[in-house]
């Protein structure tokens, strides 16, 4: 093999660059995102929908409730069990989930997921 | 020896068909996410809302005092920031004079009851609204229920076809982020924290305050106007032959702007 030595050499700083990052942060994890409910929301106990399918499809839902409200004028919506909310996200949700860095950006940041929602929307002002 | 040719096919062609019946299979099992309810409340009942701007009553209450309240009102209300400068102003309720305002009335000898005279302006939110019909990503619409001509803020490109579009200036852009506005003049922004702000490059013009109306509130500037016991601003509904728009315009003489261009405008101007 012509040049060998330089080769391997080559190979293995290569290689050490390419998994310099895994090596870096081997043992420790990411900070688990721990959404925390305000006295608000963990008072009322139910959200518009269970508590799964909110973790996992709220944006659903928030895209279904501005459709419907912006373009179809429906602006109530009507929960499994048949208490009526006003769909507002700027209203309704933000008015329990009222501390945005504790709970929506948990997730957020932790899934590398940047929602525009709050481009226009105002957020709740928190307390320190 | 490996798969032959007719035994690759056949291999190819099950899998095929055990691919396209699992997905289905799966569809079947675990059916989905749970089913939002989408019934509600219906609106308030108003199958063509309209505006009557008696300019008598209006002028008169301009003559006592610099009467601006409808306009302060909406703009607080909408969260819509002066910028302090005429190219970049957000307009959902203005002003302009007279000869600005009715073109196509020209006269070289004018009643000096109306000559320059400021009048209230604000989308008019037209039968057959030019502003939806160019827009290529119908943001902007006409409400089927009611003839209200709305904005959808989520859809706007910012391209502004719908303000080359309309005839009478009642679109605006954001140039910048209405966050951004100085706070010298919006000390106190956003003024209503219950309603939303706009991103910088959407366009916005008044949406007959469909907010309000779903719950059966009068627009904010008519709740404004009335307010001071002026009582200029007139809300109502043009299909109903009894409602209090259609009696204002049985018993007075009413023009609107620019009609030879058949927009149909909805506003109504008693002078």
């Amino acid at each position: 093999m012509y040049d060998g030595g330089k080769i391997i050499v080559g190979l293995i700083i290569g290689i050490g660059l390419f998994l310099s990052p895994f090596i870096y942060n081997a043992g420790s994890s990411a900070k688990a995102p721990d959404p925390q409910l305000t006295e608000k929301a963990k008072e009322a106990k139910v959200c518009v929908a269970p508590t799964a399918y909110m973790r996992e499809s709220h944006f659903t839902m928030l895209d279904e409730w501005r459709h419907t409200a912006v373009r179809d004028g429906e602006r109530y919506y009507k929960a499994a069990d048949g208490k009526i909310y006003y769909k507002s996200l700027q209203v309704t949700c933000l008015d329990c989930h009222s501390d945005k860095t504790k709970f929506c950006d948990q997730c957020h940041n932790y899934l590398a997921v940047d929602p525009y929602c709050w481009d226009c929307h105002i957020v709740p002002e928190e307390k320190k | 020896m490996g798969v032959d040719r007719r035994e690759f096919l056949k291999i190819a062609g099950y899998a095929t068909l055990f691919g396209l019946g699992g997905t289905a299979a799966i569809d079947i099992l675990a059916p989905g996410e749970l089913e939002a309810s989408t019934t509600g409340i219906p609106l308030t009942q108003g199958k063509r809302w309209s505006m009557v701007i008696d300019m008598r009553k209006c002028l008169a209450q301009q003559d006592k005092k610099a009467c601006k309240d409808c306009m302060v009102a909406c703009h607080r209300e909408h969260n819509v920031p002066d910028w302090g400068e005429p190219q970049h102003a957000v307009k959902w309720i203005w002003q302009d004079e007279y000869e600005h305002v009715f073109p196509d009335h020209p006269n070289e000898f004018v009643d000096e009851g109306v000559e320059g005279k400021p009048f209230i302006l604000m989308c008019n939110h037209c039968f057959n609204p030019p502003c939806v019909r160019v827009c290529p990503t119908q943001a902007t619409f006409k409400r089927e229920q009611d003839g209200i001509v709305a904005m959808d803020m989520h859809r706007c490109i910012g391209c502004r076809f719908c303000m080359a579009a309309c005839p009478y200036g009642s679109r605006s852009f954001n140039w910048g982020d209405p966050r951004k506005a100085p706070k010298k003049l919006n000390p106190d922004y956003p003024t209503n924290k219950a309603y939303p702000e706009r991103s910088k490059g959407v366009v916005e013009k008044c949406n007959f305050c469909t907010e309000l109306v779903a719950k059966g509130e009068l627009p904010i500037c008519v709740q404004a106007c009335d307010k001071i016991k002026v009582h200029a601003l007139n809300f109502g509904d043009l299909a109903h032959p009894e409602s209090n728009v259609r009696k204002l315009l049985r018993d007075h003489y009413s023009v609107r702007r620019k009609p030879a261009l058949g927009t149909g405008p909805n506003v109504f101007y008693i002078i």
